[in-house]
């Protein structure tokens, strides 16, 4: 079953922008689902139709095979949204934050005030459950957002950009918390700008770019795509000049640093063993960029050339 | 974790704990800012008994058969009851749609109609917190005679309810807080004083009283005024048809803006 389909979503707003040009999309259920695109590209506008925060102008959305424009209660009673910008109201308390929004699905006080103590004590908020939102810390805010769209226990969970601001620590304990949630079976939908969140966390992937989707796999096809990588070669000695590797693309950045782009195919150890000819003592390799970050970014770049070709054609 | 795997509720269970939630919401709302929502009508009642009631009253006489305090009493009650439910809707939804928190509601299965009847019940709520206030005040100054309550509830809760969906209907036109004061200080202020809270019509030179007519809240302090004293400048028949009337056609407004998202959805 699919726990988001999309077929020819349109929306043009008021002042003649189109946000999303007739987009498709499918996400199954129990998914970990990546949906990318850069500034502007209709990620929001998109998650804002799903929640219906945002009216669409034409196509069609189902959310577990409820359509919007049939059953949009049943639709939303599916869904738990964490937004881009604080949308609690900053005068009231945790946990009446909480226990209202579960009242708003229609849950029992007693039950809201239960699952309330379970997700601030999973988000490690339990302690400021008495505090005024607005006293809380930028962090804290985005995991009040988490425990607030969880507590009516929705099948579908959507996160846009859940992370933004947010130091390494607390991210990685978030990240550790949505694997433990898709593994419960809720399916989730995360955008972000960190790719390597994406990268780390999500099976499946579409990227979306100037109201088009120009991407939609599994996030390994996606990586596998990548022609080639850029690796980033810490020296022990200091070079004068970059050393030969026929068939190799080689960069001294300074002194001891070395980059080299690999194609798709070719060898490491071969390089290594190259450059140990050549008295050259490698202490430490890394990614230059993030992978999910380089293909991004030739899909993105390849999506506005074409962009480009087809407006100098019109 | 899944609450569709669990026995799923009713709708109408549902929609009545969502219901219950906007109202509780309000309710807490309105008692944690007492001094900006119960305190003030008091304080202005007050000032108004004195100055209107002992001052200038004892000097203008008999109104409409009664004393002239007691012939003001139930307009003041009304106006406050107006300006407090107008104002509670508007401020606390508008207050909602500036801080994103509408989104809260708006994201939840609840239908729209429910979320409209939501909000006025907290407008109500406050009108009446606010409409027993000042009627303590009136005690503290003359005798009320009461000539029938069933018209006095009516009158109330039916004011209550157009002035909540006034408030409600500001709130989803309102770019800013400018929008939420001009019409309470421009329409709403001056068609208060002037439907009939101090004086009977019929101390107005012909043409004003037909003016007045045109005035909706002249029916409202009116049938109010008659299920108190027994007297009204107006048909009270015609008030109640005019006051349900006006009722339902703002609630099927506030639906309408509602549905279509009007200041609410992009």
């Amino acid at each position: 079953m699919h726990a988001l389909s999309i077929r020819k979503l349109t929306k043009t707003y008021g002042n003649g922008v189109e946000a999303l040009k007739g987009i498709d999309l499918d996400v199954e259920q129990g998914d970990f689902f990546a949906l990318l695109g850069p500034n502007g590209a209709g990620k929001t506008t998109t998650i804002g139709i799903i929640t219906s925060l945002v009216n669409k102008t034409s196509g069609t959305v189902a959310v577990f095979e409820n359509d919007i424009d049939r059953d949009i209660g049943a639709a939303k009673s599916c869904i738990g949204i964490v937004p881009q910008e604080i949308n609690f109201n900053q005068f009231e308390s945790v946990e009446t934050i909480l226990v209202n929004q579960a009242g708003f699905y229609g849950i029992p006080r007693q039950v809201a005030r239960e699952r309330t103590e379970r997700y601030l004590k999973q988000l490690q908020l339990w302690e400021k459950r008495r505090a005024i939102a607005r006293s809380l810390s930028g962090g804290m805010k985005r995991r009040l957002m988490i425990a607030r769209a969880l507590v009516h226990e929705p099948r579908l969970l959507i996160l846009d950009e859940p992370t933004a601001g947010v130091d390494i620590e607390i991210r990685r304990t978030m990240w550790e918390f949505l694997r433990e949630t898709n593994e419960r079976g809720v399916t989730i939908i995360l955008t972000t700008h960190y790719l390597e969140e994406a990268e780390t966390l999500c099976r499946n992937v579409a990227i979306i770019d100037k109201g088009r989707i120009i991407e939609h796999d599994k996030m390994s096809n996606v990586l596998r795509k990548l022609q080639t990588e850029t690796f980033v070669l810490n020296l022990r000695e200091a070079l004068p000049i970059a050393p030969s590797l026929p068939g190799f693309g080689v960069t001294l950045v300074d002194a001891r640093t070395l980059e080299i782009e690999v194609s798709n195919g070719h060898n490491l150890n071969d390089i290594f063993v190259r450059l140990a000819a050549q008295g050259v003592d490698v202490v430490s390799m890394r990614n230059k960029v993030n992978r999910l970050e380089e293909q991004f970014m030739r899909l993105v770049g390849r999506s506005g050339s074409q962009a480009g070709n087809a407006g100098a054609q019109s | 974790m899944n609450a569709s795997l669990g026995q799923p509720a009713s709708r109408s269970r549902t929609d009545w704990i969502g219901f219950q939630t906007i109202v509780l919401r309000e309710f807490n709302r309105i008692l944690r800012i007492w001094g900006q929502t119960l305190l003030p009508p008091a304080v202005t009642a007050t000032l108004y008994f004195i100055i209107f009631g002992s001052l200038i009253g004892s000097r203008i006489g008999r109104m409409g058969g009664y004393d002239y305090m007691q012939y003001i009493a139930p307009g003041l009650i009304m106006m406050s009851v107006i300006t407090n439910s107008y104002g509670n809707v508007v401020s606390s939804f508008f207050g909602a749609r500036f801080g994103k928190h509408i989104e809260e509601i708006l994201v939840s299965p609840l239908p729209n109609w429910l979320v409209v009847i939501g909000y006025v019940t907290g407008g109500i709520v406050r009108g009446l917190l606010v409409g027993l206030t000042v009627t303590i005040v009136a005690l503290c100054f003359t005798h009320l005679v009461v000539s029938n309550v069933a018209l006095i509830i009516a009158a109330v809760l039916i004011t209550s309810i157009v002035f909540s969906l006034g408030g409600f209907i500001n709130a989803v036109f309102a770019k800013n807080f400018d929008h939420i004061s001009w019409f309470p200080t421009f329409i709403l202020t001056p068609m208060t004083y002037l439907g009939g809270v101090f004086y009977s019509i019929t101390l107005l030179p012909s043409w004003a009283q037909t003016l007045s007519h045109a005035n909706p809240i002249l029916y409202m302090v009116n049938s109010f005024r008659y299920g108190f004293l027994g007297v009204s400048d107006v048909d009270v028949r015609l008030a109640f048809a005019i006051m349900i009337a006006f009722a339902l056609a703002l609630f099927g407004l506030a639906v309408y803006l509602m549905e279509k998202g009007i200041g609410l959805r992009d």
